[in-house]
Formats: structure tokens, sequence, C-alpha cells
């Protein structure tokens, strides 16, 4: 093809630049500014100032035809930022939950990645269906039906009751939100591993016995090193949504569990209304998120990509 | 014979690189002429020039007479057997040789015909409805030759295309291809790196370098009369020496005068002096014969290639006798035996190692 | 005793995934509102959910908004491959780079940055948000899906039409086109998907009468009893169990007839 035909992506850049970059940027400067008023000379106001100012405009003048009685500046400030600060309790739990849902599913999914990995084509192919099933049903679903079952008259306290113990309290717990991350990202975290293991050869597996390897080692010194990528990429899949999430935690945490989601979306859809917070903590959330992959890209950077590298 | 193609001081520039210094280039009808070269020798570009994926910086490119510098590839009369063939996966046998006909809106039912035709040319008749992936590499390559000569062009440009085939398979194919152009009496236009098969199939052979003709002969004028060291070296094995011209028919090296066959020199000229390894003969080391001492023996089947330190330069002997290494031997060639050349640059940088490269990658 | 074990350690995985589906679905069959008492079956949960309005219009919504989003997001996407791959190395990878972006952020963050620029721009958060924040985050499936199709594409096809005769629009159609549709099918899929799925972005993107589904869904879910749910979530893993099955049967197949069984 021709040079030419590098313009055909002219439409999309102009899509991302709207849609993507700018849209970034403007959390950042939202994130970093401040809506302040001033009145007509160009002097502070403070919040009393600016109502009383207010309520005697809305009252005595006919809006139409007067000019407002105060001006409305955007001014650059760190007070957003700092005021994260406030907020570092929930960001840490948000950061420990992930880190432990994370975990879980890096211990139930490596092995189930590598039993499905050694079987015959056709099995593989039904496994790999089954593990992507419950994925493709929608997760507020998916975490409902959890809801039905933790709950302290639900199935699970039920079956309990019959043994004789319980019933315990689940639902609204750090554990159920835990159990609501690992149950909706086990997937994720086992289609990576799988595709990774699947292109180690038997023979690889063999030669490493052969070489007079037992089980244990045969697994430390090939299958793990071998599926180093499959476990990176895996565990970003499982840790990205996680500690990103504010469903989860609404509907199995009770709202008594809040994480960065609930957080960011208190500022922007909730009570709390503040866009400029929320920007400045989804800012945080982002790059605390960039560093982490280019820390788990530093892991497998043999890996490259289509052309470019995520960073 | 009628000339169909010239090219015309022809250079060509890729980011800052000329790969194409000023080509002059006439193309016969019935004529199979092969480029041939190192990588990156611009042998490649001169052929995508003449299908018009390449534009000349500088430089004209006539059929019959007509400038087509401008006129895109696919109003060319001319069709491509390209580099891996490049044959449309998604396409059966029959669809991919179609295809030429189908975009000339030829009516099916000739199309059927001279598909099968081509089929039958190419030795794989009943594999219509094939998918093309499932095919051989050999098979594959059948099939771009089908589905370039269907279209019934003037001139058939061939882009290494034996290139990824094993050797058995390269032999016959380049037989079939000298069988093929010879029924069809249509030009080929051939670009390869390997000498040989450019000695077995061509008419004409263009011998290429850093974007320069080096010479253009029949191919025993270019195994015998290799124009300079380059030539020499890249058609065949030659020990190529640094010499000193001291008149008509007497030059010095490796330390002695020899006389030669050569005149027309300038007095004293630095010259390189070319002589091929079958040329020498291998005899008793005596004062009459230029001596030295075997470093390596190596059986080739034929022959023995045998190595000689001789006057601190490296020589290549194949003969049928055998020798020891560290024996001390003489080395004789006649007057004949020497090639003189005048100096050409790239050839210093390659005396004993052959220069035939394995390297695929085409020139840009 | 080795296989033995590892047969029942899938089984408990696969019990962990399917029980709280399997949970959902039998009760939606369960006469009683109470999610845990079994008084009797019955279908009126189904009844109520097609007569279901909000449902029924949301789910509209999701599939035209599905649908719209995809193939905008596949023809720009696909121009755009095509586009980035002939671009030149620094280029092509700065703007992968940034293509990444909308698969890498978190979803949240991509939603309340769309949510500023609208309100920015001042667009009424609505069906047209909807569309363009979907098309946002589907073109980079896309584009990821078609550029290795082109990669892998023998780079003399182009060439080789033209050589037939094709001129450059003919030999765009008739080959590359062809030549990178699985990819292309492929993104268009996945958007499809993703923008049925999607959660997040419309949650922050969507106005007051352009629910799409899954909005919906979270809004039912919010009253803590509503077993339409549950007969929703059965219809769903029904109709995703026949599409996989169909989709895996045929990979299968596929499979089979190239022989890397």
């Amino acid at each position: 093809m021709t040079s030419k035909s590098k313009f055909l992506a002219a439409p999309y850049l102009l899509w991302m630049i709207i849609f993507i970059v700018i849209p970034l940027a403007l959390i950042v400067v939202f994130a970093f500014t401040t809506t302040v008023y001033t009145d007509l000379e160009g002097n502070l106001l403070s919040n009393e100032e600016f109502d009383e100012l207010r309520i005697e405009y809305d009252n005595f003048y006919d809006m139409a035809d007067n000019e407002l009685p105060y001006k409305k500046q955007t001014v650059f400030t760190l007070t957003h930022i700092m005021e994260v600060s406030n907020y570092v309790p929930v960001l840490l739990n948000s950061v420990w939950l992930a880190i432990i849902a994370t975990a879980i599913c890096l211990l139930i999914g490596y092995p189930l990645a590598y039993l499905i990995s050694r079987m015959r084509y056709g099995f593989q192919k039904l496994m790999l269906m089954m593990v992507m099933l419950p994925m493709w049903m929608n997760f507020l679903l998916r975490t409902y039906a959890w809801m039905t079952l933790l709950e302290r008259n639900g199935w699970i306290n039920k079956l309990l009751g019959l043994v004789g113990i319980g019933p315990f309290d689940m639902i609204n717990t750090q554990g159920a939100v835990v159990l609501g991350m690992v149950y909706n990202y086990l997937p994720y975290m086992i289609l990576p591993l799988y595709s990774i293991m699947t292109k180690i050869d038997n023979r690889t597996i063999e030669a490493a016995q052969d070489l007079g390897a037992n089980s244990l080692r045969v697994f430390s010194k090939v299958v793990l090193p071998l599926s180093m990528p499959g476990v990176a990429s895996g565990i970003t899949m499982v840790f990205v949504p996680s500690v990103s999430t504010f469903i989860i935690s609404r509907m199995l945490g009770g709202g008594t569990n809040m994480l960065i989601g609930d957080l960011i979306d208190l500022q922007f859809l909730g009570n709390a209304y503040n866009p400029n917070l929320g920007s400045a903590i989804s800012l945080v959330l982002l790059v605390f998120i960039l560093l982490c992959m280019s820390i788990t890209n530093q892991l497998n950077n043999e890996d490259n990509m289509d052309g470019g590298m995520l960073l | 014979m009628e000339t169909i193609i010239e090219i015309k001081n022809v250079s060509k520039e890729f980011n800052g690189e000329k790969v194409l210094k000023g080509i002059n280039l006439s193309i016969h009808d019935n004529e199979f002429m092969t480029l041939l070269g190192p990588s990156g020798c611009g042998k490649t570009t001169t052929l995508r020039i003449i299908g018009g994926f390449v534009t000349p910086d500088d430089g004209d490119v006539f059929f019959y007479g007509k400038k087509i510098n401008d006129v895109p590839p696919y109003k060319r009369p001319v069709n491509t057997v390209f580099q891996k063939y490049a044959l449309f996966p998604h396409l059966n046998v029959y669809d991919n040789i179609a295809f030429g006909l189908r975009i000339s809106k030829v009516p099916e039912n000739e199309i059927r015909q001279r598909v099968a035709e081509m089929l039958e040319l190419v030795n794989l008749m009943g594999y219509e409805k094939r998918s093309v992936d499932n095919l051989s590499g050999g098979q594959q390559q059948r099939i771009a030759i089908a589905r370039a000569l269907v279209n019934s062009p003037k001139v058939l440009l061939l882009d290494e295309p034996l290139g990824a085939l094993d050797l058995q398979l390269r032999k016959e194919m380049q037989i079939e291809l000298k069988k093929i152009q010879q029924r069809l009496k249509i030009t080929f236009i051939y670009v390869t790196h390997d000498q040989e098969e450019a000695l077995t199939m061509s008419d004409t052979v263009v011998v290429m370098n850093e974007g320069i003709i080096q010479q253009i002969g029949t191919p025993q004028d270019i195994y015998n009369e290799p124009t300079n060291a380059f030539v020499a070296n890249f058609i065949g094995e030659s020990n190529i020496l640094p010499g000193i011209m001291h008149r008509d028919y007497l030059v010095e090296f490796a330390g002695n005068n020899f006389d030669c066959v050569d005149a027309g020199f300038a007095p004293m000229e630095p010259v390189d002096v070319v002589i091929r390894p079958e040329d020498i003969k291998l005899v008793e080391a005596s004062d009459e014969v230029l001596n030295g001492v075997v470093e390596t023996v190596t059986f080739k089947g034929v022959h023995y290639e045998i190595v000689v330190n001789a006057y601190s330069d490296y020589w290549v002997i194949q003969s049928t006798k055998s020798a020891n290494v560290g024996d001390i031997v003489g080395l004789s060639f006649t007057p004949e035996d020497i090639h003189i050349m005048h100096k050409s640059k790239p050839a210093r940088q390659s005396r004993y190692s052959r220069t035939v490269s394995e390297d695929m990658a085409d020139d840009k | 005793m080795k296989k033995l074990s590892s047969k029942l350690y899938m089984a408990l995985v696969f019990g962990f995934l399917y029980i709280p589906i399997f949970v959902l679905i039998i009760n939606s069959f369960n006469a009683s509102k109470s999610r845990t008492v079994w008084t009797g079956f019955t279908f009126d949960w189904y009844k109520k959910l097609f007569n279901n309005e909000v449902i029924l219009n949301s789910l509209v919504n999701t599939l035209i908004i599905a649908v719209i989003a995809s193939v905008i997001a596949t023809i720009l996407g696909t121009a755009a491959a095509i586009g980035i791959f002939n671009m030149k190395r620094m280029t092509k990878s700065l703007i992968i780079n940034i293509t990444y972006l909308p698969i890498i952020n978190p979803e949240i963050v991509t939603g309340v940055s769309l949510m500023l620029l609208f309100v920015f721009l001042n667009i009424d958060l609505g069906v047209v948000t909807l569309v363009l924040a979907h098309i946002t985050f589907c073109v980079p499936y896309v584009i990821l899906n078609v550029l290795p199709k082109l990669h892998q594409m023998n780079r003399h096809l182009y060439e080789a039409a033209m050589d037939l005769g094709c001129n450059p629009m003919q030999a765009f159609f008739k080959v590359i086109i062809p030549e990178i549709m699985p990819g292309i099918i492929t993104g268009f899929l996945m958007s499809i998907t993703y923008s049925i799925d999607d959660f997040v972005i419309s949650y922050f993107t969507h106005g007051a009468t352009s629910q799409t589904l899954p909005i919906t869904i979270f809004s039912m879910t919010r009253r803590k009893v509503s077993p339409e749910v549950n007969a929703l979530s059965a219809i769903i893993f029904v109709v995703i169990l026949v599409v996989l099955l169909i989709m895996n049967i045929r990979e299968i197949r596929a499979g089979k007839e190239r022989g890397d069984v």
C-alpha cells in the first residue's frame, strides 16, 4: 500500500484527540483548578459574600437586563490534590483488597489454567468456553447472584443452619467485597495464563524430567518462568478493575466499605458533588495504575507489542 | 531483435540513500534477462521501476519507445511474479488465476478456457478448487506464474521467484521456467542473487552492485571475461590480488612478474589480478612457480578445495588431487589464466571469502 | 490419584463459577418473592419481565446503541488501522500507545473523563453521548484486531492486485479488505459485546431517558428484591450459552480442517 493511505487514519486521529486526549487533559485541568467568584473589581468573594450577592441579584434584578454582580473564575490550585490525602485510608483499603483479590485469583486460576492447557484440544475448547461463559454475563448480574447467596437469610446461611452453625454476617463485609472481585475477575486471570501455557511445549517439560528434575523443579525451573508473561498480564487484568471498582463494593459491601471508585462516583454523580476533587482522585488512581503497569511491563519486556509498547 | 523496454539514466533514492545511480538498459523481445547482484545492489528496485511500483527520481523508462514513467502498474503490459508469490489467500487456485482476467472483464467462458490452459502449462490440472494455503511452495510458485502469464503480458517480471524453494525444486523450476519462456516466446526479466541460477537460465545477465551496472553480457561473457574484480568475484569464486601493470603483457603480483595477455593499461597502473580457482594447478614446489603452504583442504565431491598461503595472500584452488595441510606446494597457471582488471572499489573488501549473499531481504 | 484430585479441583472451581448463576436461574421459577423460600414453580417473572416496559425499552436502547457504535467504530477503526500501518515508526507507536489508553485505563476514569468532556462541550447526556462514548471504547478493539492482520498480510498483495490490473480502489476492496476481514469481524463482534455489556462508562455518560440494559439492571438490583432480574439473567445465560456453543463448534471444526487438532 502506498504511503498516501496513512491519511485513512485522519478521522480516527481527530476522534482520538477529542475523545481520548482532551478528556484526559480535562481530568488534569479539573484536578489542578477550582472555581472562585470575585466581585466586579476582581476581589475574591468568600462563600457567604457570594451567596449574599447571588440572592440579592436573584431577588431584585430582572435577569435579562442586568449584568451579574459577580464574576466566575477558574484558578490554578493544589487544594484538591492535597485533599486526596484525606482519603489515604480509602486508597490503601482499595489497594489492599485488590491485592488480596488478585492473589486469590492467581492461586485459584494458575493450577486451573495449567490443567486446561494439558488437556486434549476439544476439551481445552470446552473448558475455555466454560471459563468464558460467566464472564459474558453482565457483572451486575453476577454480583447480584452473590447478594442472594450471602444474605443473612440467604442460601449459604440456610445451608449452614441445617448443620447447626451460623447464621453469619457475610454480606456487607470486606470479605464479601473481595469475594465479589474474585468471582467477577477470575476468568481474566485464567485466560491470559491459559494462552501462555498452551504455548509451552510438552517436550520442554519432558526434557526437564529427562534431565532429572522432579515435579517441583519442573514447575519452578520450566513452567513458572515460561508462564511469567501470562502471570503479569493476568495480574494487570484482575488488579486494575478490582482497584477501581465501585459497584461490587456498593452491592456486596453495603456502602460501608468505601473504595476509590465509590469516592470518585460520589464526587461526580453522588451527594458530594465536586468534579475537581473527583478529577484529582481519578488522576491519582490513573497515575498509580500506570506506575503499576510499567512495573509489570518491566517484568516481561521481551514481550513487545504491535509497533508500540504500553508506556 | 526488437527493443521492448529501454531504461535511460535512471536514478532512485530512498531516505537519502542512492540505490540506483544512472542505470541504462535495453531489453529485447523474447529475451531472458537476469538482473544479478548481492542484496542491496538495486536489482529489485530496477524491476519495480519496470513494473511501475517505484517511480524513478531521474531518467526515463520507455516501452516501445513511449515514455511510461508515470503510467501506473495496472496500465502496464507487464505482469509480475512476486517474491513469496503474493497469492491471494482468500481466493482458491482458480479465482487467483482468473483475477486479472476478471478485472479486465473477459467473458467467463473465455476465462475458464484460459485458466485451464495455464494450469496445464504449469502442470497443475485439477487444482482449481484448492485453497492456495494448502499448496506446497513449489505449487504456489507455479500458480503465481500462471496468474501472471494468463494475462498474456509482453514482459514477465520475476522477483527472486525461487528463493523460498529447496535446492532440488529450485533446479527443476529453473528448467521449467526456461521451457515456459521459450514456449511462450515472451520476455522474462528475472531478479536473483544466485549466480548459478543466472548463468543457467539467462540469455543476458546484468550484474549490478551498489546501484551501478557492472557488466551486461551472455553468461559465457560474464564468466570468462569479467570486466572487473567485483564481477569476477561474484560470478563463481576467484582469487583477486593487487598487482601492478608494468607494461603491456607484463604484470607484477605476489612478488613476481608474470606474462599475461592483457594490454592497454597505463604504465605502472595498480590493477586487480583475477585467477579462477579451477585454473590453478597444484605442482611440486620449485623456483619456476609461485610457492606456498597448504592451510586447509576440504573435500567437495568432484574436487578438493585447497587454500594455500602464498606471499601473504590466501589462494583458493580447486584440484582433483589432494594435499596435506602444511605441505609446501607450487601454484602453476598460464598467461591466459591471468585476468587483469582496472581497480574497482568493492572488490577489495572480499578476497578469499565468497560473496554470494545468503540475505534474502530485498533491496527496498 | 493425581488425575482424581485435579478433576476434583476443576469441579470445585467451576462449581464456584456456576453455582451463583444456577441459584439465580432456579429462583427465576420461584413463585415466592423471597429469594430463599421455595413456594412453587412459576413462569410469572418471565411474563412480568416481558411486560416491563422499562426493561424492554432499555433493551432496545442497548441494541440500537451497540449496533450504531459498533458499525461506526468498525469503519473508523479499520480505516485507522490501515492508516497507522502505513505510518512511520515513531508516529505509529505514539498513536498505538494513545489507542491503548481506553483499554488500560480503569473504566471509571474513562467514564468520568468523557462525562467532563460532554459537560464541558455542553452536550446533553443522552443517546448521543452514549453512542459517542461507546464508539470511543470500541475503536481500540477494532484497531488492535485489524493491525495484526495487516502485519500478517504479504505486503506485496496490494502490488500484485495492481499488477493484475486493479486500480488502487479495486485493489483495496478486492484484496486488502477481504484479506483483513477476519480481524474486522472480530473487532466488530468485540465492539458489539463490549457495548452491550458496558455499565461503568454508560453510567457516567447516560441521561435520564437513555437507559441501557445494564443501567436498568443496576437500578433494579438496588431495590433489594426483584425476581425479574433472575428471569432476565436466566434468559441472558441461555442466549450466551447458545452463542458460545455455535462459535466453539465452528472453531473446533475449522481447527480440525486445518489439522491443528
